[in-house]
């Protein structure tokens, strides 16, 4: 696999640090202690930042990290220290984009926590022990939201708002970078 | 999705939380719901959500726990809902289950994988390889193989995912699926591409050719997929990296299909393509300008990641080609006041690499506005990049040592304090003119330092340098403050100091007894013990004077065992009447590289080198050859893939060849005996057969040596042709019990010839800057002339040639001829058996009918040598 980019861990954190859904793919970090140790020191080296227009990018123990924030949401992808730092960039966004999607453009802890089971199929999705499976957040929002049959919205319906979600976000995104 | 929780009125909106007070033991109550009769897939979604966000948050299961939730979950998938079947994979993961509880839902697992709807199988297949072993993977792989080729994409990627997991663990399964993968690979869905390649690869990695193959035919081709083009340029270079050394003519293969990559319309095959050309090995310049013309691109984008890209590889490229940098130092400036500080800090030490003398000052002022709001680990990096640049430009010593002071006076922590003491302490070391003001500034940091540790370290540098210093009473004062004001270890140390200077400077000797005296009340044994001690040794209480010599032994020599070695020497004495004896410790070099004759000889080839001297100078007939001057790199004698596998290796001593046989026996029904080379020397007329060593026994797969030594003149360039057959006794292998039979049959192999040629008694050794040593060897054993060589293909296959003829190393890049270029000049350097340094100037002109025609001067630290090089050339 020496040659085959991979992902270490996908992290969800709150404003303060705090775990929302985290996914390790390396032994880099074998304990629980382990793990909350590198999201301490991610979490205080990152928070003052502003990560909200653009991903940003740090090193961490000889580990690249790339990030972006909206709200109260922290969105942290980390890669080994030679990996193609743009090639994280695109798991990034997508993770992103694709938590927009499914939550509809409400981005917030509340939201994530309350959807919690969507957030965690959509890192099921987007990498499999390391490996990329899908960085396309159309693709990884709509398999994970194929899955989860809303009673409460039909089927044609819940294509419809997806849409729309989609659309507002690539409305913002071309607002924001233009 | 509902409330797990009602909302607790009292709280806070922004603490809300549906996890709140959630429990452990309560969710695994709950879990029950999965027995019951009439499923409710909503709330059974809910729970394992739950049991989730408890694994998630760190909580973890016991083995009963797990086993009784695993049970439970299995019962679920008797429910048809998706959403529910979804959520019931993502936990049989998370709960890793064992053995024989993964053959519980295997059968259920396996409908899934053979179901109508794409998501289930995508899903089915994942979970069931992540969770599954040998056994039941011989079961499945026929469903998995067919799902390679899958029309569905989503379904394709998770088993080539699976795939490349289970290679890890059982790659004889894998390998099967070959042909499928390969289709795989032409695949129109992107991802699925990226996918087969990396798992091809992986199938092939151990087959060198095989993995060229792949990488010559889809270069050619288009791979569509960004992430395929990546992985694809990873495997180029290994091919790169592998073949270079055989390739001789010069051009890189590959090269144009890489430099093609730089002009891709996604940036991240853009950054892998310029990332591969910067990692070549010895890389050009001409090669290296385009993939520098994009990252400097790359250097104004918008976007915080692709400037850190591009900004950490020329900070690479900088530390090996700081010219070739030169062209952005304009774009980099004006990142000096990136927000992101990571790309600052990186930009301010690639400035540091690649400035001139001239910029240094100006670079100075920037960084000092810099420092102050950066963290401590960017300023010991930025620290690091200064001390290299002031060892570069030693006339700016006295900014940069200013500059270091300064911030040794700010804020900081103890690594970054430590990283600017070290900094001064080489600086003094190698800068002579520094050596004052940096003791000063050494000496004013101690007034003031919370850092023990520092503390006796510049104090133990302060007895060692001060005393030779010009004025060394001015530091005295600095060093007896430390025993009035600070803790024992520090006051301790500061004896130490003074003693040293009491025993260099005669003039201060009186002084330093006084204050020696003083310290003979202090409360701490250590410092009293010392200063008793130095008293004693320096004649300072009247008593017998030692000699002077042994005193500045006793106090500046260093110990010369080694730490490990004491330690277990000290552990082992028994308290007896006899006292510890420290000549007793063995004093075995630390196991390093003994230093070579040249400081200057790359660090990979000295130590094959070293392995080999070792290996040599352990044969007793081999002993008495004297230093070892240069091995060859191996020369294959067979072809590939026959029987035996036989390459040379060429050891040169002054007097002495030996070559060394490498035999790899291939043939598991062979064990070979009594193996030796018999060499024919009849068309190498200086040399003299001396010994051979035979190899006793050669079994299959494990490779053995056999050597002949051959005795030559002494400090003549004899060549020659060697006609090489191996010889042995070949016994037959029972290939079921291993043993072999008793009698064997004499059998012999014929086996390429091997050349002594001119170029073995030259070692490549580069010169950083060939102009400086070509003027300090002098025009004394200068020797020019000119030779036509005929017609040539090119010129540049004939420069190669000369340069392949003398085995020297080409300095400067001056290897590369430029397209369609008339004229060339090339720069090489050695060492010549006697280690006898070499430096050669070829000027190459061509003609209309390709005649090529060179000028050869010649510099050498000797007549006779620069005699031979000529000699080369001209036979």
């Amino acid at each position: 696999m020496e040659y085959c980019p991979l992902v270490k861990n996908i992290l969800l954190l709150d404003s303060e640090g705090g775990r929302i859904a985290v996914k390790y793919y390396s032994d880099d970090w074998p304990t629980n202690n382990a793990k909350e140790a590198f999201e301490k020191s991610i979490f205080t080296k990152t928070h003052k930042i502003n990560a909200r227009t653009e991903a940003e990018i740090t090193m961490l123990d000889s580990n690249v990290v790339l990030y972006k924030f909206v709200q109260d949401l922290h969105f942290f992808v980390t890669g080994g220290d030679s990996e193609n730092e743009l090639i994280l960039s695109t798991v990034l966004q997508g993770f992103f984009d694709a938590v927009g999607i499914l939550l509809r453009g409400n981005l917030n802890k509340r939201e994530a926590l309350e959807n919690l089971d969507l957030i965690l199929l959509c890192l099921d999705e987007i990498i499999d022990g390391g490996i990329i499976l899908e960085t396309d957040a159309n693709v990884i929002a709509g398999k994970v939201a194929s899955h989860s049959v809303d009673s409460a919205a039909p089927l044609s319906e819940q294509t419809i708002s997806q849409a729309l979600a989609t659309a507002r976000e690539h409305f913002t995104r071309s607002l924001l970078s233009g | 999705m509902a409330q797990y929780i009602k909302k607790v009125d009292d709280r806070d909106e922004d603490e809300y939380s549906p996890f709140l007070g959630i429990e452990k033991g309560a969710v695994l109550q709950e879990a029950r719901v999965f027995n019951d009769s009439q499923l409710d897939s909503r709330r059974c979604s809910q729970v394992i959500t739950k049991l989730l966000y408890l694994l998630n948050q760190g909580e973890t299961f016991t083995k009963v726990e797990a086993t009784e939730v695993f049970f439970s979950v299995t019962k679920l998938f008797q429910s048809k809902d998706v959403g529910l079947r979804r959520m019931v994979y993502l936990i049989i993961k998370e709960l890793s289950p064992s053995s024989d509880e993964v053959i519980m839902v295997t059968s259920s697992l396996m409908k899934d994988m053979n179901s109508k709807t794409d998501v289930y199988r995508a899903n089915a297949i994942r979970v069931l390889c992540r969770i599954t072993d040998a056994t039941l993977l011989t079961q499945i792989e026929r469903y998995l193989k067919q799902a390679v080729v899958d029309k569905n994409p989503v379904v394709a990627s998770a088993a080539l995912v699976s795939g490349i997991h289970i290679l890890q663990t059982n790659p004889e399964i894998v390998k099967r699926w070959s042909n499928e993968v390969q289709e795989a690979v032409q695949s129109r869905a992107a991802l699925v591409q990226f996918h087969a390649l990396a798992l091809l690869h992986q199938i092939r990695q151990n087959d060198r050719l095989a993995v060229s193959k792949l990488v010559t035919s889809l270069t050619r081709g288009s791979v569509r997929s960004p992430l395929a083009q990546c992985l694809l340029i990873r495997y180029t270079s290994q091919v790169i990296r592998e073949s270079s050394t055989n390739n001789q003519s010069g051009e890189r293969p590959f090269y144009d299909y890489l430099e093609g990559c730089l002009r891709h319309k996604s940036e991240m095959v853009i950054l892998e393509a310029a990332r591969a050309i910067t990692e070549f090995n010895g890389v050009t310049s001409r090669e290296l300008t385009p993939a520098i013309t994009v990252l400097q691109l790359f250097l104004s984008s918008s976007k915080p990641v692709l400037r850190f890209a591009a900004v950490r590889t020329l900070n690479k490229v900088a530390m090996t080609h700081p010219m070739a940098v030169t062209n952005c130092n304009i774009d980099m400036e004006s990142l000096i006041s990136d927000q992101n500080r990571s790309i600052a800090t990186l930009a301010i030490t690639t400035l540091l690499k690649t400035g001139n003398e001239s910029g240094v000052d100006r670079l100075m002022k920037q960084i000092t506005n810099f420092m102050s709001d950066i963290a401590d680990e960017f300023k010991i990096v930025v620290v690091d990049a200064i001390r290299s640049l002031c060892l570069k430009f030693p006339l700016k010593y006295r900014s940069l040592m200013n500059f270091l002071s300064n911030i040794l006076r700010e804020e900081g922590g103890f690594e970054y304090k430590k990283a600017i003491v070290d900094s001064i302490v080489i600086l003094i070391r190698d800068i002579p003119d520094a050596k004052e003001i940096g003791l000063l500034h050494l000496c004013e940091f101690i007034e003031d330092c919370e850092f023990t540790y520092l503390s006796t370290q510049i104090l133990h540098f302060l007895g060692v340098e001060g005393p030779k210093t010009a004025d060394p009473s001015k530091y005295i004062r600095y060093i007896y403050n430390r025993v009035i004001l600070e803790n024992a270890t520090v006051r301790a140390s500061a004896v130490s100091t003074l003693a040293k200077f009491g025993a260099v400077v005669d003039s201060l000797k009186p002084r330093v007894f006084v204050l020696l005296r003083r310290c003979l009340y202090d409360i701490d044994d250590e410092v009293r013990d010392r200063a008793t001690l130095y008293l004693n040794t320096l004649g300072g209480d009247g008593s017998v004077v030692e000699t002077d010599k042994d005193v500045k032994d006793f106090l500046f020599g260093s110990l010369d065992i080694p730490l490990v070695n004491l330690e277990t020497s000290l552990k082992n004495y028994e308290p007896t009447e006899e006292p510890f004896d420290i000549n007793s410790v063995e004093n075995i070099p630390a196991a390093g590289n003994k230093p070579t004759a040249l400081g200057a000889q790359p660090p990979a080839p000295a130590s094959t080198v070293d392995t080999y001297e070792n290996l040599l100078s352990s044969i007793p007939e081999f002993s008495t050859f004297g230093n070892l001057f240069k091995s060859s790199a191996p020369v294959e004698l067979t072809e590939a893939e026959t029987e035996y596998a036989v390459n040379v290796v060429k050891h040169i001593f002054d007097k002495h060849v030996v070559f060394q046989y490498n035999c790899t026996n291939t043939i598991p029904e062979q064990l070979l005996e009594n193996v030796v080379v018999v060499v024919d020397a009849s068309e190498a007329e200086e040399f003299a057969e001396l010994a051979t060593k035979p190899l006793n026994s050669l079994p299959y797969g494990a490779p053995g040596q056999t050597f002949v030594a051959f005795e030559k003149p002494e400090g003549v360039p004899a060549v020659g042709r060697f006609s090489n057959v191996l010889k042995f006794l070949v016994k037959e292998v029972d290939p079921s019990s291993g043993y072999a039979e008793e009698d064997g049959v004499e059998d012999e192999y014929q086996l390429e010839d091997s050349e002594i040629v001119a170029a073995d008694y030259m070692l490549k050794v580069g010169v950083s800057n060939f102009r400086n040593a070509w003027e300090s060897l002098g025009p004394e054993f200068e020797r020019v002339d000119e030779y036509g060589l005929g017609p040539r293909e090119s010129l540049s296959e004939a420069v190669n040639a000369v340069i392949n003829l003398l085995g020297m190393q080409p300095c400067e890049g001056t290897e590369v001829v430029a397209a369609n270029s008339r004229s060339h000049s090339c720069l090489l350097s050695g060492v010549y058996i006697g280690n006898v340094k070499v430096l050669v100037r070829l000027s190459f002109g061509v003609d209309s009918s390709k005649e090529v025609a060179m000028k050869l001067a010649v510099r050498s630290e000797d007549e006779s040598v620069s005699d031979v090089i000529h000699d080369v050339v001209a036979n």
